[in-house]
């Protein structure tokens, strides 16, 4: 069996048995309630995660995603609610905007040779910085097209509602998939992440590829934040602080190497997943304080950590 | 001085453009036995990320990163506010607050170096769940106290000097000689440029690598105690919020390479003082707050442009051949 598979494997076998003990604890949590609501509150994460794997399997890091998502929401509120624009030409502004932000930071990093690192904490301070400007107080999202998004779901048997935002998410987990995986970009950006020289020597456009990842991450913290604004019907600079770090240890925990080259879109999913069955889990005990939802991440990660560790030196690289 | 001499052209063209905007900047008084004044108000606002960045000059130098040292500092502040509460004195406060610094900094060291786990993942570990640790310990609530001889650490002062201005300077002078008047300097560096030559060379890798994540977690946990002793209370929650960027920050604008190899922790604490001026003058020049990042991150980018090796190369040599750009951080 290829190597490469086994994290996804166990991320995948940890998921399931967590989800089997959650389920023996409280039978309730079999429910497709529980199952929609897993995915539609952990919507935004999950989008911004894809676009944070695509840059991770090349080596890179993206901190810029949870001041994205904000700037997102604070775009969207102030435009609706200052200009007669119609909604949808709203969101295709604001997916060109992001979009544009992250090929720009790409383009630094490549231009400048300056670590994906200390450029894109730079982006972080910039799309924060843009969100305070246009508004720094929470505004609230009325339009009514909005709030049809909102209400959006389908009825699954047993009652637990697909949110269309938990659609936008599963949708987006399998184009990313199929761009990381089936595409001729998908593999650059492997060989990017194998090691820069070596992707050089084989012909890989180095510059190309770098603007294209930042570009394609900074649709997805776009999209994120659209999801995120349909999710809380308001725009807020301050939300989603810290929202890249969960995205990274999402990612880690779906197996993907964070030296980059290897690892799989759909494990982030499952990683997103695992992180909310813990939020979730706590929720339906109630007595346990929300702490312990850093402290158990915290150990999930040093857990898969190790494991990848140890299966890359059982396993051939 | 020529190998800072960028530093500090860009500090003195920072406190320039902030004189041009607002004239009485560099004015310093002498009022209520303490100096008063925009420069004094730098030095101690500053002693947080400036203590950090000593400790993170050295990580980075072994080409490590530190992300935890935030929540170190929440850690170490949350520890120092709950020995006060309980009544246990200032000694063991200081001690314990220390002692889980230093703790924290040996778990992050041992990941590293015994493990072979790449130092932005293992220090991300210690990030994520340390918040929720510090939050165990203050059981998710502010703990505040009131208790002199703690508070003298964030708000007091000495001769007139701001207490934590003190501390970052003595922190930064003291470990600048160790590591400059022994070899320890060189063999920090030598492990970043090569760490499988300098084992080979006979140098005792792991334990050099223990022993800077320690000491980067030890200047965490002063740099916890100020922030904690300034606001009388411990909030798990903010503390040391994003410090570890401005740390990282600090030590990149202050000329050090993500790659390891040749440090300068003065250039660190160059780098340190040029990021509170921005944010103090920023304040003082009247802009509205809204502003600040964007500015933060419109001159970020003019200082690394100016720090770009590829841009030098660019302007300086047009006919050499580029080299390959450097790989990621933490690598």
């Amino acid at each position: 069996m290829n190597p490469r598979l086994l994290p996804l494997l166990a991320t995948t076998m940890i998921f399931l048995l967590a989800y089997a003990i959650c389920i023996l604890q409280f039978p309730s949590m079999l429910s497709t309630r529980v199952v929609g609501n897993l995915l539609t509150d952990n919507a935004y994460l999950g989008i911004a995660a894809i676009g944070m794997t695509v840059v991770i399997l090349s080596g890179g890091i993206d901190l810029s995603v949870g001041s994205v998502i904000a700037f997102a929401g604070v775009f969207i509120a102030v435009m609706l609610r200052d200009t007669a624009l119609p909604p949808l030409l709203v969101l295709a502004l604001l997916l060109a905007l992001t979009t544009g932000f992250g090929a720009a930071m790409g383009g630094l990093i490549h231009l400048l040779a300056m670590p994906p690192f200390i450029v894109t904490l730079a982006g972080m301070f910039l799309a924060r910085g843009l969100a305070y400007v246009l508004s720094i107080d929470s505004v609230p999202i009325d339009d009514p097209f909005f709030k049809s998004l909102q209400g959006a779901y389908w009825l699954m048997p047993g009652k637990g509602r697909l949110h269309l935002i938990a659609g936008i998410m599963l949708a987006s987990v399998l184009v990313g998939a199929l761009v990381a995986h089936r595409t001729r970009f998908g593999a650059n950006v492997m060989a990017l992440g194998g090691g820069e020289a070596t992707a050089r020597l084989m012909g890989v456009p180095i510059a190309r590829t770098t603007v294209l990842i930042y570009a394609f991450s900074g649709f997805m913290a776009g999209l994120a934040g659209i999801v995120f604004a349909i999710y809380t019907s308001a725009g807020y600079p301050l939300a989603t602080v810290g929202v890249e770090l969960n995205a990274i240890a999402a990612v880690v925990i779906g197996g993907t190497l964070l030296s980059g080259g290897s690892g799989y879109v759909v494990g982030t999913l499952i990683g997103v997943l695992t992180m909310g069955l813990i939020q979730t889990y706590i929720v339906f005990d109630g007595s346990l304080s929300s702490w312990w939802t850093k402290i158990v991440i915290g150990g999930l990660l040093f857990l898969f950590i190790l494991l990848q560790k140890a299966l890359l030196r059982l396993g051939p690289r | 001085m020529k190998r800072l001499a960028p530093q500090l052209l860009t500090l003195a063209a920072v406190i320039v453009l902030i004189s041009l905007v607002f004239p009485g900047f560099l004015s310093v008084e002498f009022s209520n036995g303490r100096l008063v004044g925009a420069p004094i108000d730098i030095l101690k606002r500053g002693a947080p990320v400036a203590l950090l960045a000593i400790g993170m000059t050295l990580v980075i130098a072994t080409r490590g990163i530190d992300l935890s040292v935030g929540a170190v500092m929440a850690i170490c502040g949350a520890v120092a506010a709950w020995a006060i509460v309980g009544g246990h004195g200032l000694g063991a406060a200081l001690g314990l607050a220390l002692g889980a610094g230093m703790l924290c900094g040996i778990w992050n060291g041992l990941l590293v170096a015994a493990f072979g786990i790449q130092p932005i993942v293992a220090t991300l570990i210690l990030m994520v769940a340390g918040r929720g640790v510090a939050q165990l310990v203050t059981q998710g609530t502010i703990l505040t106290f009131s208790h002199e001889g703690l508070a003298f650490l964030g708000s007091g002062s000495l001769l007139g000097v701001p207490v934590p201005a003190l501390i970052w300077i003595a922190a930064g002078a003291v470990t600048g000689l160790i590591v400059r008047q022994t070899a320890l300097g060189l063999l920090i560096e030598a492990v970043g440029v090569n760490p499988r030559a300098s084992t080979l060379a006979g140098l005792n890798t792991r334990v050099l690598l223990v022993a800077v994540y320690l000491i980067a977690g030890l200047f965490a946990a002063i740099a916890g105690l100020i922030v904690t002793a300034d606001i009388r209370g411990a909030d798990a929650n903010n503390t040391g919020l994003w410090l570890e960027l401005d740390a990282i920050l600090a030590v990149v604008i202050g000329g050090n390479s993500l790659l390891g190899g040749r440090f300068s922790i003065l250039g660190s604490l160059l780098g340190a003082m040029i990021i509170q001026s921005i944010n103090t003058g920023i304040l003082l020049a009247g802009y509205p707050s809204e502003f600040n990042l964007v500015i933060k991150a419109g001159l970020v980018v003019v200082i690394l442009m100016l720090q770009s090796p590829r841009l030098a190369q660019v302007f300086a040599l047009p006919r050499r051949a580029p080299l390959a750009r450097p790989k990621e951080a933490g690598e």
